[in-house]
């Protein structure tokens, strides 16, 4: 199956995306230009973290009218499983692939550190080689990764089991101190109605080998892989 | 025509920026600046023969791209200007 890692002007983790599918997973895996206008047969789309336009104006705000999006929006609306990371989870909350909104973070600081992130949710194409519940250790780097959206929308989310990975301590309570960033409910990462699109602030990707201080993001990617060969949303391409 | 486009987090959603500069004031001496919010300011030229057509266009503007409407909201002050002949 293959991966396809859009890059932006400005994406800097677009190869850490690319290692981890192809050479950690035995993926294929193939660069997307922004300017191009077509996903080139992907199963999986990723949008890689980085700063994209240099995060002019607002994050992922300027990246939401790359050429590329448009594609990206199609292959979400045929169901295809689409995964943001970091600076991708704000570029789809601007494109409204995805609710709500990111602000800076509480601390006012650029936060990068391990984090431990519970998987609420693994009903998903990138939880359902999770274990209900499981702790992952993947690091954080970001500035803006407050998320926000309205009480009401935010009541929806949880109503209809959207929050996917939220911030916890090490053995899985949601306090105010697992959370690095102020972000509403302890919310590291969402779905949408559908459940193909996911988008989250921490970054798998780059724990994917012990090497690196942690594997545990590799499952992440694993359940990618585990839902194209099993065809649960293999209706896109 | 010139549209300047103020645009800023509603007021239900935490500025921690606007914090940290009333914290900073504070720090200066400024104990009467009791709360700051921290915004955007854009001037836009725009070609336009009349200020409704300026402020259609900008306000087009701002929905698209220069607000997002989940955290943040708008006002459009229009001034005609010589901006045509430039």
């Amino acid at each position: 199956m293959k991966f396809a890692v859009v890059v932006f002007p400005g994406s800097n983790c677009d190869h850490d995306a690319y290692h981890a599918a192809r050479h950690v997973l035995g993926q294929d895996a193939a660069f997307v230009w922004h300017k191009e206008t077509s996903l080139g047969g992907a199963d999986v789309v990723v949008l890689p973290g980085g700063f994209a336009h240099g995060d002019y104006l607002r994050t992922g705000a300027i990246a939401r009218f790359s050429p590329i999006m448009r594609e990206v929006q199609q292959f979400a609306d045929r169901g295809g499983p689409v995964l943001g990371i970091c600076n991708g989870f704000q570029v789809l909350l601007e494109a409204g692939l995805l609710p709500g909104a990111m602000l800076r973070n509480r601390s006012v600081k650029f936060q990068c550190e391990h984090v431990f992130v519970k998987v609420e949710q693994i009903d998903t194409p990138f939880t359902n080689a999770c274990r209900p519940g499981q702790i992952l250790r993947i690091p954080i780097a970001h500035g803006e990764g407050n998320y926000y959206a309205e009480p009401g929308v935010i009541e929806r989310l949880e109503k209809n089991r959207q929050v996917i990975f939220r911030y916890t301590t090490a053995d899985g309570a949601m306090m105010p101190e697992a959370n690095p960033n102020g972000s509403a409910a302890n919310i590291a990462g969402i779905c949408n109605d559908a459940r193909n699109v996911v988008g989250l602030m921490p970054h798998p990707e780059r724990a994917c080998e012990l090497a690196l201080g942690s594997a545990d993001g590799y499952v992440v990617l694993e359940s990618a892989v585990k839902a194209v060969t099993h065809g649960m949303f293999a209706a896109a391409r | 025509m010139r549209a300047r486009v103020f645009v800023m987090l509603k007021p239900s959603v935490f500025d921690p920026q606007g914090t940290t500069v009333a914290d900073a004031l504070h720090t200066l001496g400024y104990a009467s600046v009791t709360a700051v919010r921290q915004g955007k300011y854009f001037e836009l030229d725009i070609d336009a023969k009349t200020e409704d057509e300026a402020r259609r266009i900008a306000s087009e503007a701002a929905d698209k791209l220069l607000a997002n409407p989940v955290i943040e909201s708008y006002r459009i002050d229009i001034e005609k200007t010589e901006a045509a002949k430039r």
